[in-house]
């Protein structure tokens, strides 16, 4: 299975660790042609959310990336990732991919101060270890379907081929979330 | 030292990993930085080229200068300390800055001590110039390092030194038997456990980014093709004739930095670069403050 990693900026190569350890053939999408070839799946990685999303403007990016995606490409976007997925940001006009029926609040925690990191129960996978850094959440889902909350607010949710994390699973020990993943396929 | 928050502020760094942090001093510079793909930015009240060209001594901003900048963007907001000077260290925290610059461009407050950063909440990152600095910084708890390279300057070669010197001694460090890891603990002058991370993993525990002197795409992309994670901007953007665009161009570089193609395209046009300084010109070499 060869899954494409979202290079443009961020903690993209903890992802590409995690796909290596789960079996998968990985490869870093820093530009066009890097991704004209066929391939079975995406990962937006966390970062900043302004920064990806004006590199997959300029790079001529976007629109192939949402067209895969609509096409029912599996992708999961994490933090900075899931802001990408979101059909709407709460407080903000900006829409990136805008692919995936949620409203999410960016810095819903606060400033680093507010970064924590604890565990839950998500669902289909169990209770997993999760890290949230300067997070968003997910404010409220259309289309998509919530899988994990925290204190009543989702973290987690799931639309179709789009999974997104408020969290980063790249982070800690557990491959849970990267399987589960690799299983949407 | 490994608790939850020191993690989570290591983490905070990798988040950067791949971006370009930049020195502004009002919230219209910043929201150009933002609106130009920096992934953080420094507030700062002068930029390390008017420092430099001001003299006198360098202190922490205006926390209300820094609040308004907090104000201005979405992104993670950096601002700068004195070397040693814990208390300015405290009321950034106080105002829950997201990352603490204890740096080399201010004036030095202490020229024997560094900050005990493993007291705070907030991340620090520190200046280093060789990989005996960037450990004793992080020993002290510092979540990130940089390059000291030579801020204000606009000349990459510092950089250029400190990162080469650093990947020498990681390789050094790296191909040594065990019995000489305690030796070279002792000659860097710490602890055991922080050169054996090294020798195993062959790089840093913390992420590493490229500052001082960096100008041009192509110096952004010299640095990352070096090793660098990242890179922090000073004064060689809003020092350029065309800022925005500038700030622009360095942004794609250290995405796409091994693309000559695309580094030559972003390298066009850009309008007139910093002046510049060169290292044999200059009287105060900040690289060598704070050990």
């Amino acid at each position: 299975m060869k899954i494409g990693v979202l290079a443009l900026q961020g903690a993209f190569i903890e992802h590409e660790k995690k796909l290596i350890e789960c079996g998968a053939d990985i490869f870093e999408i820093r530009q066009r042609r890097d991704i004209e070839h066929s391939f079975d799946g995406m990962i937006l990685p966390g970062g900043e959310s302004t920064v990806m999303g004006k590199l997959l403007l300029e790079l001529d990016l976007m629109q192939p990336i949402r067209e895969r995606i609509l096409n029912g490409m599996p992708v999961m976007g994490t933090c900075a990732g899931l802001i990408l997925l979101a059909e709407r940001i709460a407080e903000d006009n900006t829409v990136h991919l805008g692919t995936m029926g949620m409203t999410v609040r960016r810095n819903a925690y606060g400033r680093q101060l507010g970064s924590f990191h604890t565990a839950a129960q998500f669902e289909g996978i169990g209770r997993i270890p999760m890290t949230f850094i300067r997070a968003p959440y997910i404010e409220s889902v259309t289309s998509a379907e919530a899988l994990a909350e925290i204190d009543g607010r989702i973290v987690a949710a799931r639309d179709r081929n789009q999974l997104a994390l408020a969290f980063h699973p790249e982070l800690d020990e557990s491959a849970a979330v990267h399987e589960y993943f690799l299983n949407m396929q | 030292m490994e608790n939850s928050r020191y993690k989570l502020n290591k983490e905070l760094a990798k988040m950067l990993k791949g971006g370009v942090i930049m020195d502004v001093t009002t919230p219209e510079q910043a929201k150009i930085a933002e609106a130009a793909g920096a992934c953080a930015v420094m507030a700062l009240e002068r930029i390390p080229a008017d420092i430099r060209a001001a003299g006198g001594v360098s202190r922490m901003s205006d926390p209300k200068m820094i609040k308004g900048i907090q104000n201005a963007v979405s992104i993670p907001v950096m601002a700068k300390c004195r070397i040693g000077h814990f208390a300015e260290a405290q009321i950034l925290q106080a105002i829950e800055i997201d990352y603490i610059d204890e740096s080399e461009v201010l004036s030095p407050a202490d020229d024997k001590f560094h900050i005990n950063k493993r007291k705070f909440d907030v991340p620090f990152v520190c200046g280093a110039k060789d990989l005996g600095e960037a450990l004793r910084r992080i020993n002290e708890g510092a979540s990130m390092i940089r390059t000291k390279g030579e801020p204000g300057t606009g000349d990459i070669v510092q950089a250029v030194r400190h990162m080469r010197m650093m990947n020498s001694e990681i390789r050094k460090i790296q191909s040594m038997s065990e019995d000489e890891l305690f030796n070279e603990a002792k000659v860097l002058q710490v602890p055991y456990e922080l050169v054996q991370y090294v020798h195993e993993n062959g790089r840093i525990p913390v992420v590493n980014f490229a500052a001082g002197g960096v100008a041009t795409p192509a110096d952004a992309a010299l640095m990352m093709q070096l090793g660098a994670e990242g890179v922090f901007v000073g004064s060689g953007i809003f020092k350029s004739g065309n800022p925005e665009k500038r700030a622009a161009a360095i942004v794609k570089a250290v995405t796409n930095f091994n693309d000559a193609k695309m580094l030559a395209e972003l390298s066009e046009d850009l309008g007139e670069a910093m002046v510049g300084i060169n290292e044999d010109e200059i009287s105060l070499l900040m690289a060598e403050r704070g050990k």
